[in-house]
């Protein structure tokens, strides 16, 4: 139980942090000082309290759009383990549930996009339709490949069973793994190489352009909801990468938090030394993912 | 007296003979007005719908297994029809898809505006769905044809509807060649089957053995002739133009049901199998995962909202098919819950299919109707005057797309988890069926991309082209059935544990070694969670709704035209069309879709002059594949059409002189 309100607390409260250190970290790469850690707080802060305009072209849907991506993002954040400790949430199957949220949450804010009428809106909704298609399938070999590894069908059986001892017996297939769920976690978070969440030339991309009209409330619940898909995705990307756990449950929860801070670190590291793809190279590297992850599968399952 | 009186299988019987006759009234235009008519023929498959209905979920709580027979003078001896618990999960999209397709048509297709082809289209209606109750009720293989015959004839009858047009025209014919060499396979498929069994009764379920080369013959022409109903690639080439140009009501029966009942049939055939080989469940799998990435992929390309739909029931009769596979190679790696799993999740997902599809198809009737094109392109901001329509199509649509809390998610799950169960399984079979899972996946992707793209351009954005605003809200005969669909929907996405139990019964019925082994549903998967789950997200919405509504509220709200990036006077001709949206999609996969583009060469200078682009995706199979190879046949084979004279007497004569020698060749 107790476990339970931490997991909802650190989902509640920790994903803009992660942001926040990404822009500290590129910071320091460019040499400057940079905004404050706590400044993605603020900012949905000083949203919130804002007034919104609507377009005039726009409907229902327009307003479900942000309401229905936190609303499955956070279903989803109790779907997965933090660190050692099991998920809030845990059933056979509950992985699928946790793709398809994403996908709903998806649905609804590419039609939201489609709803402004707007161009631009419309190119980022069929960028990201067409780019979250291509990550798909790489989610899934994964999910075969810790399936087969652990024995079990729900995240939480999957993913506290990585430990030590099964990196050294299957450390090729997991390296390929982590290779190909890094640039998943990559393009669905919309960072740099797939996307930069920094810049404001329409043209080239993908979810910020997607939520252009949206403003006020709305418009915080948006960046929140963004912040905790990162949040959540990367929960799932550390039991990959950095599966220590130390057997004591206070200790593993700090033990969570750095590595989270961690992989805020390396994204901004990443943002920093990369510059943004073309466009047409997005694909080739998304079906790159694929493939490295196939091959982690056909490597446990051979 | 009574209780033989509403027994289950009297009332499926007298349900499907209502529905056969529910056309009779408008044959008789001096007693009856046409809309009057149509009302009393409405209420009379309004009637059979409930009667079948009830029957059928009478039967699946009892297990009743019944068998009558019909002694009839006709030759093959008499004709028997029996109702098992696989018949009356069948008879479930069978009794409810049509009946509220019947009650639409009363809006859709008034006899008062439609006054030349109503008599027909009724009449046939009803004789469709009380011949697709016979095909599953059929416990003989000539009755089965009789009845097979009636369906596919009343539906080439229905899908040529408004034969004047010349469109229209061609794809009924297409429908009718195709469907009557499906016809051919059966009529290979039956005495194949008599030569194993030596009797035209269905034999017992697992009662032949497959190992034998006719059991392969059997397996191959029933994967040949129902596989061409169900659609299935690359038999699926009648299917995009027939559901089509079909009206919408009668496009919801046939993608709804008729492509079932292919299924039905493939389904029955394997349950008299047993120890079936390796490569017919990866034969099947592999079946379903072309059809369904490939089905999904071209479904992408379209612009033409009707055909559109029609591509997603090839991909969605993949996934069927993707479940039947799991189950026979689980039946092969002796997984009793791969079995489980994959035919109860085939099954369902037959069920919901029906379900969504029908409700999306009534929708594109309604947008059609509102609208008087069925041009994506041309759409656009219909939500606006038909919000009810809308919001109903949106549920179908992320239905559709297997999206918690609906009904696809449930029947998709099933099938993940039957893939991830044979991951754990040793041995090639099971590494097949677990690379089907990442398949699934991109299936789903894809139809996100579809389904969005659909419901972003017809409802939201605002209109394309002055002609085809939408005007009015379809009426409550309209709105009713779909809001029904709609309803079942949710309640199956949030509420499976009912129908879970009913399936549990059928599956075993296909699958009678799965009787011993005592698996319960309910501890596979995870029925109560995905409620819980279900709900806790629309409560989560709902909670996140109200808060936003009070944060509106409280801050001062102004409305505007979108932002346009600085750009002062947008048009509506901006706005991402259906074929942009579409367009990285389609380069993605145009080694299978072959596009053809016209793009502008003109364009030069400060101030070019008009030009246009166009772009299209074809029925690349029919036009690549099929149509060289029967011109080749064509041209080829000129001798023998000199046989071909058009005269009836001739015709008739190679009847008798056939029977003659065939008489004569007997003796010897």
């Amino acid at each position: 139980m107790t476990n339970s309100i931490i997991h909802i607390f650190l989902a509640l409260v920790m994903p803009p942090l992660l942001l926040g250190v990404i822009g500290k970290t590129k910071a320091l790469f460019a040499g400057r000082v940079g905004a404050p850690f706590l400044q993605p707080y603020y900012d949905i802060l000083r949203l919130l309290h804002k007034g919104t305009v609507f377009s005039t072209t726009t409907s229902w849907v327009f307003r479900a759009g942000p309401i229905v991506a936190l609303a499955t993002t956070a279903v989803a954040a109790l779907l997965i383990p933090f660190g050692a400790h099991p998920a809030p949430i845990s059933f056979t199957g509950d992985m699928i549930l946790y793709a398809y949220l994403f996908a709903l949450g998806r649905f609804f804010t590419m039609a939201a996009a489609l709803d402004t009428g707007s161009s631009f809106e419309g190119m980022g909704s069929a960028r990201e339709a067409t780019y979250s298609c291509l990550a798909e399938p790489t989610l899934f070999f994964a999910l075969i490949t810790l399936s087969r590894l652990s024995g079990s069908y729900t995240l939480s059986g999957m993913l506290v069973n990585i430990n030590f001892s099964v990196w050294m017996h299957t450390s090729a297939a997991l390296l390929l793994l982590v290779g190909g769920m890094f640039i998943v976690l990559l393009a669905e978070n919309c960072r740099i190489p797939f996307d930069d969440p920094n810049t404001h030339l329409e043209l080239t991309m993908i979810h910020e352009v997607m939520v252009l009209d949206h403003s006020g409330p709305a418009f915080a619940i948006i960046q929140y909801a963004a912040a905790l898909k990162l949040f959540v995705l990367g929960a799932f990307f550390v039991h990959l990468a950095l599966p220590y756990s130390t057997g004591n449950a206070l200790l593993d929860w700090g033990l969570f938090i750095i590595s989270m801070l961690e992989l805020a670190v390396v994204i901004g590291v990443v943002e920093s030394v990369m510059a943004r793809l073309r466009l047409i190279r997005v694909p080739q590297l998304l079906v790159a993912a694929t493939i490295l992850a196939a091959f982690s599968t056909l490597l446990v399952i051979r | 007296m009574a209780q033989e009186l509403f027994s289950p299988s009297t009332l499926i019987f007298s349900a499907a003979l209502l529905a056969a006759v529910s056309g009779v009234p408008l044959l008789f235009p001096r007693l009856l007005s046409a809309a009057r008519a149509q009302l009393l023929s409405v209420a009379a498959m309004l009637a059979a719908s409930c009667a079948g209905l009830a029957g059928a979920i009478a039967t699946l709580i009892s297990r009743e297994v019944s068998l009558f027979e019909l002694a009839w003078g006709v030759p093959f001896g008499p004709a028997r029809f029996g109702v098992d618990p696989l018949t009356a999960w069948f008879l479930l999209p069978i009794f409810l898809i049509p009946g509220c397709a019947a009650l639409y048509a009363r809006s859709y297709w008034h006899a008062d505006h439609y006054p030349a082809n109503v008599r027909k289209m009724t009449l046939f209606f009803g004789l469709m769905t009380a011949s697709m109750g016979g095909v599953v009720l059929a416990r003989d293989g000539i009755s089965f044809l009789y009845c097979w015959e009636i369906m596919a004839l009343s539906a080439y009858f229905l899908v040529s509807t408004e034969d004047e047009k010349p469109e229209v025209n061609e794809a009924g014919t297409l429908y009718m060649m195709t469907t009557h060499t499906g016809t051919l396979g059966l009529f290979a498929l039956f005495p194949l089957l008599h030569l194993l069994t030596g009797s035209w009764l269905f034999p017992a379920p697992a009662s032949l053995n497959a190992s034998s080369g006719l059991s392969a013959a059997v397996f191959l022409t029933a994967l040949f002739a129902f596989g061409l109903k169900a659609g299935i690639m690359p038999l699926h080439i009648w299917l995009p133009s027939a559901h089509a140009n079909a009206p919408s009501h009668v496009s919801a029966a046939m993608s709804g049901v008729i492509l079932k009942v292919g299924v039905y049939g493939l389904i029955r055939t394997l349950s008299f199998f047993h120890g079936i080989p390796l490569w017919w469940g990866c034969v099947v799998l592999a079946l379903g995962v072309v059809s369904g990435v490939v089905g999904v992929a071209f479904a992408i390309g379209q612009h033409d909202l009707k055909r559109l739909l029609a591509y997603h029931s090839i991909e969605n009769i993949g996934i069927i098919f993707m479940g039947v596979g799991v189950a026979l190679i689980g039946q092969i790696v002796g997984s009793a819950t791969m079995m489980v799993l994959g035919m109860s999740g085939a099954l369902l997902h037959v069920l919901n299919h029906a379900i969504f599809k029908a409700l999306l198809f009534l929708g594109a009737g309604s947008v059609i109707h509102a609208t008087g094109t069925r041009e994506i392109d041309l759409m656009g901001g219909v939500a606006r005057r038909l919000p009810y329509t809308s919001l109903l199509f949106g549920v179908g649509a992320v239905a559709i797309c297997g999206l918690p809390p609906l009904n696809g998610f449930v029947s998709e799950l099933f099938i993940y988890l039957g893939f991830f169960r044979a991951v754990q399984a040793e041995g090639g079979a099971a590494a097949a069926a677990t690379l089907a899972a990442p398949a699934l996946a991109l299936i789903g992707g894809l139809a996100v991309a579809c389904f969005v793209k659909v419901f972003g351009i017809v409802f939201l954005g605002a209109p394309r082209s002055e002609a085809h605003v939408a005007r009015h809200e379809s009426g409550w005969q309209m709105l009713l059935p779909m809001l029904l669909l709609g309803g079942l929907c949710v309640a199956i996405g949030l509420a499976p544990g009912v129908v879970a139990g009913l399936l549990e019964q059928t599956s075993l019925t296909v699958l009678p070694k799965l009787a011993g082994t005592g698996l319960p549903m309910r501890e596979l998967v995870p029925l109560t969670m995905i409620s819980i789950a279900g709900g806790l997200l629309l409560v989560m919405i709902a909670l996140l709704t109200l808060w936003y509504r009070r944060r509106l509220a409280g801050a001062p709200c102004s409305e505007t035209v979108t932002w346009g990036c600085g750009y002062q006077r947008p048009a509506v001709r901006m706005q991402y069309s259906a074929s942009s949206f579409a367009e990285m999609l389609v380069s993605l996969f145009a080694f299978v879709l072959k596009p053809h583009s016209h793009r502008p060469d003109n364009i030069a200078g400060l101030f070019p002059g008009r030009s246009r682009f166009t772009s299209h995706v074809p029925e690349a199979v029919l036009e690549l594949l099929y149509i060289p190879a029967l011109l080749r046949l064509y041209h080829r084979s000129s001798g023998i059409r000199k046989l071909q004279s058009g005269i009836l007497q001739q015709y008739v004569l190679y009847t008798l002189v056939t029977l003659i020698v065939l008489l004569c060749a007997s003796y010897f």
